[in-house]
């Protein structure tokens, strides 16, 4: 008696516990599912914010300085950098590997010759008082 | 280091570029807002580099080295004048890294892994395609403008019969291609790489049959696009920070191309598309040109000596003849006899967004001499000499008057309206419009017949003489 009992408890326990691990599954799956959905358009909310960020802050641009904010803006769009570093970096075989390195120096050319330049042109935008 | 803290690298990177890009929109700050967005970089990529996928630290490095030196080479060895080429070619650098940063991704293992368990991903693959399309449009379209504006030989003006016919077909290829991509895991590499062929000729006939004055609206254009491709990218890899610098400097690429098509009074859709509309009834050459005045350096010094304000209108004739340093010296000169002078800068003078401002301020020119269209033409009464140097179609007083001309309406420097206006110009050749300009043959223009420099430099010589 004690032996059903026991092993009726024991069943139950178990299918409890199945029942617990197939509803996590079910529920990590799901919102993996949703996540990956909800995922693009939080990359997309974010974009979008960013692009309002972006018009607001250049929209009273002064054409004297039109110039310098294109090869500085230009420098930043070398940002790429980041992701040919993660093509680049990763063991992902030899042709990807020869398409990053390249993306990094083409990236890298952006970045510090955009930067530079911009800097040389703004040190020359000085009053003389 | 944890995927998490470089996050938050990421975030304070962020807020760097935007916090640095504020900082370039004014005189004071922004040398500081370059450093700011040249610290975020170092801080994006140092954060990126410890990443536990980033295996080859040593191989970056080098590739990182090679890439900066090359860069900071040109950026210092560029002549100013030679400024709208090296930002184009920097333009076409960072597309081209783009569609390599999205091939390198179709070869990579997360993909293949990705391939390998079946599960659907069209939106990284959407996201794979743009930023190989946007990319490889931003690289040949920059490369050509670069040819262009350096003068290569090779590159010419070339605009023939159902030329928009094709580039129609080829966007057409391009997006049904990057559809491929997206639909067709198995295959995306190839139909990438042919999206990136047809694109790359997109870009080159887009921007090859784009003529000079054009130029501003191109450059702009291109640079929006290098920031929306770099966005895209951040779409493939998942990574906010490519996503967020990229549309920052979409945004302000954008602006900077509606400033430009306003200022010429023309859609983008027609500088992109269109020539310049055909004028009605334009008139000839012979017809306007009844009343040329020519006259000489000496004259023009002794009119210069008895102003009191001066006004200077360059154009890209001034880049060409390399004057602004001999303007500086006249700017010198004029302002020691206690004459005033102002320049007068249009929005679309020059080959790129604020061409003239960098040339007179690599001569060190005060930029509060640099006065934008609008202040001039509310002052033009108290100007008693206007100087023309290497401009015409932004002081073409037919955009005021003739309603068929094909610059119609667009703003203009009313420097017909000054006491004065002498026109430095070797002929009387048109400018990009392609129309005459009745301001040189009006009661109160005269024609000095010059290269920019040697006029310039004649005047002053006339001026410490007399």
């Amino acid at each position: 008696m004690m032996q059903l009992l026991n092993l009726a408890f024991q069943t139950e326990a178990t299918t409890l516990e199945n029942g617990v691990a197939q509803a996590t599954e079910l529920a990590s799956e799901a919102i993996q599912q949703s996540g990956g959905a909800s995922h693009l358009i939080l990359l997309l909310t974010v974009f979008v914010l960013a692009v309002f960020v972006g018009v607001e802050i250049i929209a009273k641009i002064p054409p004297t300085l039109h110039t310098p904010l294109m090869s500085g803006s230009n420098a930043i769009s070398g940002i790429t950098l980041v992701g040919a570093i993660l093509a680049a970096g990763g063991d992902n075989g030899t042709w990807a590997s020869i398409l990053g390195f390249s993306a990094v120096v083409f990236a890298s050319m952006n970045v510090v010759g955009g930067f530079v330049v911009t800097n040389r042109m703004l040190a020359m935008f000085k009053t003389r008082k | 280091m944890s995927p998490d803290l470089i996050d938050l690298f990421y975030l304070l990177a962020a807020i760097l570029f935007i916090i640095g890009l504020k900082g370039l929109t004014k005189p004071r700050t922004a040398v500081k807002g370059n450093l700011l967005g040249s610290l975020a970089m170092l801080i994006a990529v140092v954060a990126t580099m410890l990443h536990q996928d980033v295996l080859s630290v040593g191989g970056l490095l080098i590739a990182m080295a090679v890439g900066s030196v090359v860069g900071v080479v040109l950026a210092l060895k560029i002549e100013m004048t030679a400024m709208p080429q090296l930002v184009a070619l920097f333009n076409g650098l960072g597309g081209g890294a783009s569609v390599l940063v999205a091939g390198a991704y179709l070869a990579g293992k997360e993909f293949s892994g990705k391939v390998a368990s079946g599960n659907s991903f069209a939106d990284v693959l959407t996201a794979t395609a743009a930023s190989g399309l946007i990319g490889a449009i931003t690289l040949s379209g920059s490369l050509v403008a670069f040819g262009k504006l350096q003068e290569l030989k090779f590159i010419k003006d070339i605009s023939f019969p159902g030329q928009k016919l094709l580039n129609l077909v080829l966007a057409l290829a391009s997006i049904g291609f990057g559809y491929l991509v997206a639909t067709q895991p198995q295959h995306a590499e190839l139909w990438f790489w042919l999206m990136t062929i047809t694109s790359t000729a997109l870009g080159i006939l887009l921007v090859i049959s784009i003529g000079g004055a054009d130029m501003p609206v191109v450059i702009a254009l291109l640079n929006s696009y290098s920031g929306l491709a770099a966005s895209a990218t951040g779409f493939v890899l998942n990574n906010n920070l490519l996503i967020i610098a990229g549309s920052l400097v979409g945004a302000s690429g954008l602006i900077l191309t509606r400033i430009m098509c306003d200022a010429m009074n023309r859609s983008l859709w027609a500088v992109l598309f269109g020539t310049m509309q055909g004028g009605g009834k334009a008139l000839s050459a012979d017809e306007v040109y009844t009343n040329v005045k020519s006259t000489s350096a000496d004259e023009v010094a002794m009119m210069l000596e008895v102003a009191q304000t001066v006004l200077i209108v360059p154009g890209y004739g001034m880049a060409v003849a390399q004057a602004q340093h001999a303007v500086r010296d006249l700017t010198n000169q004029l302002l020691g006899k206690d004459i005033n002078v102002l320049f007068g800068i249009h929005p679309v003078a020059g080959r790129m967004p604020g061409h003239m401002n960098v040339l007179l301020a690599e001569a060190d020119i005060d930029y509060d001499r640099l006065k934008e269209m609008d202040e001039v033409n509310s002052m033009m009464d108290q100007i008693d000499v206007a100087i023309i140097l290497g401009a015409n179609d932004v002081v073409n007083p037919l955009a005021r008057t003739d309603p068929d001309s094909p610059i119609a309406g667009m703003p203009i420097i009313d420097a017909d309206k000054a006491r004065t206006v002498i026109v430095i110009k070797r002929s009387l050749s048109p400018g990009f419009a392609g129309i005459a300009n009745p301001l040189f043959s009006a009661d109160n223009a005269l024609m000095l017949f010059a290269d920019g420099k040697q006029a310039i430099v004649d005047i002053n010589k006339a001026l410490q003489e007399g």
